[in-house]
């Protein structure tokens, strides 16, 4: 199970910490904004695409656009 | 493996950093203005005339230490006819709407127009002022970035 984040601060520690990001949304919506270095796999594909782009040795950070 | 719970709509409310095609637009964040005097709820309203007018202002946002928005004081509040100790508290516009540093300054812009808001306090998603954005600047910006784009389709 993924640990939950709350915090955004957490989350900018992470990032500075070179985490992956992944933003789970649509291309489209992930084109208009997503967070600095972010990279796309929507939901629907994140079986797919995960082993090939995510590095395995580093932490990953997913999100969404809210926890609705 | 962890999950950013609260997601993007809480980095974009927090008008942080993001990429992508949107960050290339101007938004309310970009010309809210943070030099904008604030004040606190128990000082007196001569005192903060004073300061106001004397940094070139006529508007004054009141927080609290963690500059949390509690009120505004536009030009009819500066100017109003109450004694100098008057607390802040009592003549502040209390709970003024607030926005969110990622709306974009074309929306800022029209909203502000047709509701005829001089100028709105721009908060975080918990409630801390960024800056004070001011019509005038949004409409003057959101035409900038209207023509511009107008230029660019016209070369096309």
């Amino acid at each position: 199970m993924p640990r939950e984040l709350l915090d955004r601060t957490e989350v900018q520690d992470l990032i500075e910490r070179g985490v992956q990001l992944v933003e789970v949304l649509g291309p489209e919506e992930y084109e208009e904004d997503h967070l600095p270095g972010a990279i796309n796999i929507p939901l629907r594909r994140i079986e797919t695409q995960a082993k090939e782009r995510l590095d395995p040795t580093r932490p990953v950070l997913v999100y969404c656009w809210d926890s609705a | 493996m962890y999950d950013y719970v609260h997601g993007k709509a809480d980095w974009l409310a927090a008008g942080l950093p993001t990429d992508g095609t949107n960050a290339q637009r101007p938004n309310a964040r970009d010309v809210a203005r943070t030099d904008v005097p604030t004040c606190r709820l128990d000082e007196q309203l001569g005192a903060v005339r004073a300061r106001v007018r004397e940094a070139g202002w006529d508007a004054c946002v009141v927080v609290n230490e963690e500059r949390v928005v509690f009120g505004l004081l536009r030009e009819r509040e500066l100017n109003a006819s109450h004694d100098d100790d008057e607390p802040i508290e009592h003549v502040m516009r209390p709970g003024p709407s607030t926005f969110r540093p990622n709306v974009a300054i074309e929306e800022m812009a029209a909203f502000m127009t047709e509701h005829d808001l001089v100028s709105s306090p721009i908060t975080s998603s918990d409630g801390r002022l960024i800056g004070l954005l001011r019509r005038d600047d949004a409409v003057r910006v959101a035409l900038e970035a209207h023509g511009h784009g107008h230029h660019e389709d016209e070369e096309r």
